[in-house]
């Protein structure tokens, strides 16, 4: 075990933890930050997606101790009411069935609105690839983040 | 106006005083209704509620609160089950809140998601519970106001009596309409004046899903909360021998490792409790990455099972199901079904003489066609959190099928129904899995050895290597066509591992008057378990396809040649099992003839396939259109037209048949699970393909057919003529037919083969 200082949504925090510990579980069990979804562990599904300094990876197969002083994102932090222009366009597209992939889904969209504000569909498509959706939203995902790029 | 006679019983009708003040109800108002406001201001909460019937709540200031009896797993029923509820209540969505209904079927009757058959079944009584929590309250205000109750009308959740002009909130009655008797009939609406059933309204849960907040089981926490894993066999066939936990308890965090037993010995099972791997190693520890760590240390010896037999009691009685031993794979499954395809079938159906009709053909097309097992792959692997003490057990956890579970864990646990609390937790993802609720039992086992809350999590490779998988099928069509391309006789052999896929009542049978339906299983000690249309997930789609190529054998369009098959079962439909009717099934291919511009506006350079299906009391139809580019289909656009009756909620009845399009687009070209030795040879998404969003199409348009019939179902129907949609297509693409599934690696093969 050992301590780790973290910069999770703009808040400092210490957690005691096994230096391999995946961020994912030291948000879920350690945080009780449970936005961020358990999906597979070997990041092929993005359930997981986070922003680290705002860039998105997947927490289930990052280390806490790779972290350093680098900011933690979680969908939780991505707007203080749930007004982020991609969690707006996602409720006027009403892009969740079971949900489960959603914050992943939107995590990885606002990282790639943040770095490329309009985005062709094959752009979309390529950032958006690693994010499975089982009950198979794509389209509307698709159409929430044109919404939400067209808006700026 | 229809009256109706309540059937729900007297304990629907608990009238119960004021509820504890209004800071039990936590909800928001996060139903945003057709506002394109996503933000609309949260409701004022009452300072009390009064329960009117065990589905409506109505608080002092008018704000209602309807319980959703059915668990949700993204098909959105806690949405449409309340809008049905408050079209009959007549109050303004706006200020209403959703609840999820406890778990209790003597109050709530069919508790279960599965079957397509939530709205079809809830109809009627969610109407007659918003019906006579309406006619409650005109009673209040009748006897308030000493007028005829027949004056009293309502509007959006106000009362009102014209003549004398008196007007009143449901909120300022509902305290006397909870202390009224409970009619003995209702008046339901006519359709035609429905003002919410057939309006948009958004999920109800979107809000918290989008931001994050704990709605699944998997993100639920209890105070002195352990976490627990099981170990199964790696492979079929196999079972528990011995475990060595000495590494594995030195590991931090180790709490405890034991094995646990899922049903009793000499238990009778019901349908629902597969017989998935029931005796398991449990690994308990204080952090989920501790317990995923340590069980990595477990030693555990298998050995061989024995042929054995199960009891099963079915909804058909008690059956006898038998286990073989062996460790099976799936090149020597598709030897023994090749083999046993070969040999005659049970006869479930015969019209006519197809024996003579086939000797007479002026032309026979036989065609054999097969699919693979396939894992469902919910997002939220299998999880369930459990808390048992001596006298009580609570779970919560995603399950579809709950007054299942819940008998068997009375008999597992020993303590009586009324002392098992089942929550239902929001899933992420069912498809049918989750009507097997085994993790329940599991769960619960824990939690008593160790004396503690626990949280049962099962890795992805745990969930997609335990079984339950929609089983391999085999299928083998003859069509007989005469000189004029007429199609007299159809004989469809299909059978799987270890069920068959056959529904020998469905199209085309009773519009051919030679007619032969046969079927076969064999035994496997692989588990099965619905998947999202169970059966029809294949029959359909190769039925579908063989369809396709008999239309084009004898010279006719694919919807046109369907057409005359499905008036000639109108006009004189042979034998009278047919489980379909053939003018709303013709209605769906009609409509997405036309909405797709099918014939007359064909988009150039675009290849077209289309088929229909009937299952789970609706009609589906498609049109998919695709181009290869590089070697891969890109689907450009899907048109379906559907038949579900009246559309309760039309946009989130659209996301779902988007979702079946993708789901079928998916598993046929890419879904799979197969077998060596017993072991699956996929554990995780890094080798199971699933559809991503490039593999999606680039448009899908939904066209409900109008219809003032009651509702059926939609989950399950727009799914399986998905997958002969898109094989039809691509034949047209590449000039082969696929006869195998899943279709993406025999498309490599075509890209090598013309670019090679």
């Amino acid at each position: 075990m050992a301590r780790f200082q973290l910069t999770v949504n703009g808040r400092d925090v210490e957690v005691d933890v096994d230096p391999g510990t995946p961020v994912l579980w030291v948000l879920r069990d350690h945080l009780q930050l449970v936005g961020t979804k358990y999906g597979c562990g070997i990041a092929r599904c993005g359930a997981c997606t986070i922003h680290l300094n705002g860039v998105a990876v997947r927490s289930c197969v990052l280390p806490v101790s790779s972290v350093g002083e680098q900011a933690i994102t979680t969908i939780e932090g991505l707007s203080a009411d749930g007004t982020h222009p991609l969690q707006q366009a996602w409720l006027e597209h009403d892009v969740p069935q079971c949900g489960y992939c959603q914050a992943g889904q939107i995590m990885s969209a606002a990282a790639l609105l943040a770095r490329n504000p309009s985005p062709s569909d094959e752009e979309i498509d390529a950032a958006m690839n690693g994010n499975l959706c089982r009950c198979g939203t794509y389209l509307r995902i698709r159409a929430a983040i044109r919404t939400a790029a067209a808006r700026g | 106006m229809a009256t109706v006679k309540t059937t729900l019983n007297r304990r629907s009708f608990l009238k119960a005083s004021a509820l504890a003040g209004g800071g039990l109800m936590l909800g928001f108002n996060w139903l945003a209704g057709c506002q394109t406001d996503p933000t609309p201001a949260p409701l004022t909460l009452p300072e009390d509620w009064f329960e009117i019937n065990a589905f409506v709540k109505i608080g002092d200031n008018g704000v209602v609160t309807i319980m959703s009896p059915n668990p949700e797993f993204g098909q959105n029923v806690k949405t449409s089950m309340p809008m049905i509820v408050a079209e009959e209540l007549d109050v303004d969505w706006q200020r209403v809140i959703v609840e999820q209904a406890p778990f209790n079927p003597a109050i709530y009757t069919r508790q279960f998601t599965g079957g397509s058959q939530g709205i079809r079944q809830g109809w009627t009584g969610l109407r007659m519970a918003g019906a006579a929590a309406r006619h409650m309250l005109r009673q209040a205000a009748a006897r308030a106001w000493q007028v005829p109750l027949e004056e009293v009308t309502t509007h959006a959740g106000v009362l009102h009596h014209a003549a004398s002009g008196r007007s009143a909130g449901y909120g300022e009655m509902a305290s006397a309409a909870a202390t009224m008797p409970v009619p003995e009939e209702v008046e339901l609406k006519d359709v035609a004046d429905f003002t919410i059933i057939g309006t948009s309204r958004k999920n109800v849960e979107a809000r918290k899903i989008v931001t994050g907040q704990p709605l699944y089981a998997m993100d639920q926490y209890r105070e002195g909360m352990l976490v627990a894993m099981v170990v199964h066999p790696g492979r079929f066939g196999m079972r528990l021998k011995s475990v060595d936990d000495t590494a594995a308890r030195a590991m931090p965090g180790i709490r405890d490792v034991f094995p646990i037993q899922t049903f009793a010995d000499g238990y009778e099972r019901n349908y629902f409790d597969t017989n998935t791997f029931p005796e398991l190693v449990a690994i308990v520890g204080d952090t989920t990455w501790q317990v995923m760590n340590a069980r990595k240390a477990l030693r555990i010896e298998w050995e061989p099972i024995e042929d054995t037999e199960i009891r099963v009691a079915g909804f058909g009685g008690t059956q006898t199901v038998r286990i073989p031993a062996g460790l099976e794979s799936t090149p020597d499954h598709a030897a023994r079904m090749a083999e046993q395809a070969a040999r005659p079938g049970r006869v479930v159906r015969r019209d006519g003489n197809p024996e003579a009709a086939f000797r007479r053909a002026a032309r026979v097309i036989e065609r054999t066609y097969t699919a693979p097992f396939l894992a469902h792959n919910c997002m939220e692997p299998i999880n369930c959190i459990a808390h048992v003490t001596a006298d009580r057990a609570e779970l919560a956890g995603p399950i579809q099928a709950p007054e299942f579970i819940e008998r068997t864990l009375a008999a597992r646990l020993g303590l009586p129904p009324e002392r098992i609390d089942i929550q239902m937790t929001r899933m992420g993802g069912g498809f049918g899995r989750r009507a097997y609720g085994h993790y329940l039992v599991e769960a619960a086992l824990i939690s008593q050895r160790m004396n503690a809350p626990v949280k049962l999590i099962y890795t992805r490779e745990d969930d997609m290597t335990f079984g339950v998988y929609r089983p391999a099928y085999h299928a083998t069509y003859r069509a007989a066509l005469d000189e004029a391309g007429r199609l007299i006789a159809f004989h469809v052999k299909a059978g799987g591992i270890p069920e068959s896929p056959l529904h020998a009542n469905r199209f085309p049978a009773g519009a051919v008057d030679h007619y032969l339906a046969e079927e076969w299983a064999l035994d496997s000690n692989i588990t099965i378990g619905a998947f999202r249309a169970p059966r029809s997930n294949f029959i359909g789609g190769v039925e579908q396809a063989f369809l396709d190529e008999v239309a084009e054998a004898a010279g006719k369009d694919p919807i046109a040649f369907r057409l005359e098959l499905l008036e000639r079962a109108r006009t004189r439909p042979v034998g009278e099992r047919n489980d379909y009717d053939p003018v709303r099934f013709a209605g769906v291919l009609e409509r997405v003839r036309d909405a797709s511009g099918w014939g007359t506006d064909d988009p150039p350079g675009v290849h077209r396939g289309v088929a229909a299906y009937f299952c789970h009391n609706s009609y589906a139809a498609h049109v998919l259109d695709l181009v290869i580019e590089d070697g891969t289909p890109v689907i450009t656009r899907v048109c379906s037209a559907i038949d579900c009756g009246i559309v309760v909620n039309p946009d989130a009845a659209t996301n779902m048949v988007e979702g079946a399009v993708v789901d079928g687009i998916g598993n046929a070209l890419y879904g799979a699970m197969t077998f060596t030795d017993g072991l699956p040879d996929h554990r995780n998404f890094d080798t199971y393909r699933m559809i991503r969003h490039a593999e999606a199409p680039k448009a899908i348009d939904v066209h409900f057919v109008e219809s003032d019939v009651a509702p059926t179902g939609l989950g399950e129907p727009p799914f399986p003529p998905v997958f002969a949609a898109l094989a039809n297509a691509l034949y047209r693409a590449t000039g082969t037919r696929l006869y195998e599934q899943p279709f993406a690696p025999h498309l490599e093969a075509f890209v090598q083969q013309t670019t090679g």
